[in-house]
């Protein structure tokens, strides 16, 4: 079993490696110089590092995670509280601008450096923890659509037709206004409205495993439903869930910032990049362009990040997947 | 053919049903909208009136099958805060919507079609790079951002274009009103699309029946336009249908940021003011929109790809 995932992840990689054109270029090197230089280094990094896009969104994440988790090293400002005295004050390059306050403060003389960092804490936890819930129903429901078939699934796939017939959004609307506000609920709606992709994917691959030999050997001698599909279905669907999972990072914090910029993600005074955006909004004529230019292109550059991250998992693990 | 779409359309009726299900029910948590109408002066036995009154006091399913015994006759119910049935206010507010949706489809399929099948043909070209990086770059950037970034720049800096509003009169005002928010809220589609049909596109360009139709001779473009993108594009088309249904979504976002004058922007203040039946109807009116939009692209398969049987 352990032998046909490995045969699938082989069989991906040289896929992605003729079609990034990539793979040749270090094949080449290879006998060119005898040995790589990098032949040290586990495949999956050796892969990375070929890649410049990916190696280039590695670092962006990397940077986020570290603006994440030190923000309070990194700023002793407090990213709640301001002087308002200090507010609308312009970036540390612009005249009138501090060093005290590198981009500058918005309305409420809050310093913007300080809670672009904090928002990163909040963007990537809400990202994260979404993703997993999202993930968890979705992979369970899709397991067991997928392996029962019959009535349970007509049943869960309606579900899933039903949820994407409501444009997302309007439908974390709607769950939102009977939450209320709070980082938990936002975790809570996108988590619940993001599984159906899951749950379709890891279905229609349990549908080929599970007429597979070994699975047919694994029922002949007497494994247990569930042990078939945790033990034996599930690991070969790991790599689609995992390229999955990384885009949904992306899109879950596109969905949060846009939920947070209609004002119905967390409440205002919590640093989020999509509240800042918001409230930046009405400084656009006036011209303090800080408000809104940071926070954004911190949401940007995060999910810019973990896209071409995810793109590269693609090609690495499941190409298959590359038209989602 | 024909027991296919006969299938499908009930399995679509399914689809409308569930969601006015899903909403009525998501709403109906919210509580009933009565304590929030009637002034804090109202005593108690006003308020048990009114929801009497206005049939908030029944069991919810009781209020679901009239709400859906109404529907099926068009009747959407009443908005609550204004009074009009939901379904002339969504009717009125809907041209809106679709004019912006519509604006941004055209404008991604405008340019993804080209730029997608130029990077395939040209592929790790200076022109494949750019614009794969900038379509990746287009992906990664918020709805609401890039509106900013835009009235920032053309309506802020250089003031030739209007920042919200859909424009009155002339048909220069309104084109003018609408060029900003199409942009907005087509890029990111635009994006994908770019993406999608370069991959697509490349992948059939492998395939045998390419080399045979090389082989015989043919030129590099007849090969591309007649053999190659009709095959290349039945991925393309799925995405397609679901594209304009996301369109639909996103022109929440869009025209929020514009205040443009559509069905978005009425539902999210329909929520902040707990107008119960204006929700439900309006999105059971996107949702049917949106499940036609599927019907009709499950449909179109069979003329694009011959090898789809309607069984």
């Amino acid at each position: 079993m352990a032998e046909q995932k490995g045969a699938a992840i082989e069989r991906g990689d040289g896929d992605a490696a003729v079609d990034q054109g990539h793979g040749y270029q270090s094949r080449h090197e290879l006998t060119e110089f005898g040995k790589s230089p990098r032949s040290g280094l586990p495949a999956i990094l050796r892969s990375l590092l070929r890649n410049r896009m990916a190696t280039i969104g590695v670092v962006i994440l990397v940077l986020v995670v570290i603006a994440a988790l030190g923000a309070s090293v990194i700023s002793s400002q407090d990213p709640r509280r301001g002087r308002i005295l200090d507010s609308k004050l312009p970036p540390a390059w612009s005249s009138g601008g501090s060093t005290e306050h590198l981009l500058g403060t918005d309305a409420l003389g809050r310093d913007i450096f300080t809670r672009v960092l904090y928002g990163a804490r909040i963007s990537l936890t809400v990202g994260i923890v979404a993703v997993l819930i999202a993930g968890a129903i979705g992979v369970t429901l899709g397991l067991i659509s997928g392996y029962y078939g019959g009535f349970i699934d007509d049943v869960i796939m309606r579900i899933a037709d039903i949820q994407l017939a409501v444009p997302f959004i309007l439908f974390a609307i709607a769950i939102l206004a009977v939450l209320g506000q709070g980082l938990d609920k936002i975790i809570i709606t996108l988590g619940i409205t993001g599984w159906v992709t899951y749950g379709r994917v890891v279905r229609g691959q349990v549908l080929a495993w599970k007429r597979t030999e070994f699975v047919e050997a694994a029922r002949c001698i007497g494994a247990r439903d569930g042990a078939i599909m945790l033990k034996h279905i599930l690991p070969n669907v790991y790599a689609s869930i995992i390229v999955l999972a990384s885009f949904a990072v992306a899109s879950t914090i596109l969905a949060e910032a846009s939920l947070s910029f209609l004002g119905l993600g967390v409440p205002p005074d919590v640093p989020t990049w999509g509240g800042m955006v918001a409230a930046g909004r009405d400084y656009i004529i006036s011209g303090q362009y800080w408000m809104y230019t940071f926070p954004g292109i911190a949401i940007m550059l995060a999910v810019f990040g973990i896209n071409v991250v995810g793109d590269w998992l693609r090609d690495y693990l499941d190409p298959r997947l590359k038209n989602l | 053919m024909g027991r296919y779409v006969i299938r499908r359309l009930l399995q679509s009726i399914l689809v409308v049903v569930g969601v006015t299900f899903l909403v009525f029910i998501i709403l109906y948590q919210t509580g009933d909208p009565v304590q929030l109408l009637v002034g804090p002066d109202a005593t108690k036995d006003d308020i048990a009136q009114i929801r009497h009154e206005m049939g908030f006091d029944r069991p919810w399913y009781v209020q679901y099958a009239d709400f859906m015994s109404g529907a099926v006759h068009g009747d959407f119910g009443t908005s609550l805060r204004q009074d009009q049935p939901v379904w002339d206010l969504v009717v009125e507010r809907l041209p809106a919507t679709l004019e912006l949706a519509i604006a941004a489809f055209v404008l991604s399929l405008v340019i993804s079609l080209p730029v997608g099948i130029i990077s395939a043909t040209r592929r790790n070209s200076i022109w494949d790079n750019l614009s794969m990086g900038g379509a990746l770059f287009g992906q990664s950037l918020p709805v609401f951002f890039l509106g900013i970034i835009l009235i920032y720049i053309f309506a802020g800096q250089l003031k030739i274009l209007p920042s919200f509003g859909r424009g009155s009169g002339g048909i220069q005002s309104q084109f003018s009103h609408l060029v900003l928010p199409a942009i907005t809220l087509g890029t990111f589609s635009l994006a994908r699309n770019a993406r999608l049909i370069r991959s697509s596109l490349l992948e059939v360009l492998g395939l045998e029946f390419v080399k045979t139709a090389r082989a015989k001779g043919l030129t590099e473009n007849t090969v591309v336009w007649r053999h190659a993108l009709k095959n290349a594009l039945i991925p393309v088309v799925t995405i397609f249908g679901l594209e304009f249904g996301n369109l639909l979504g996103g022109a929440v976002i869009t025209e929020t940021v514009f205040a443009w004058p559509g069905v978005g922007r009425m539902v999210i203040l329909a929520i902040q003011q707990r107008d119960f039946p204006l929700v439900v109807g309006t999105v059971t009116v996107v949702a049917i929109i949106f499940v036609i939009l599927n019907l009709l692209v499950d449909l179109l398969y069979g003329l694009l790809d011959p090898r789809v049987r309607y069984s």
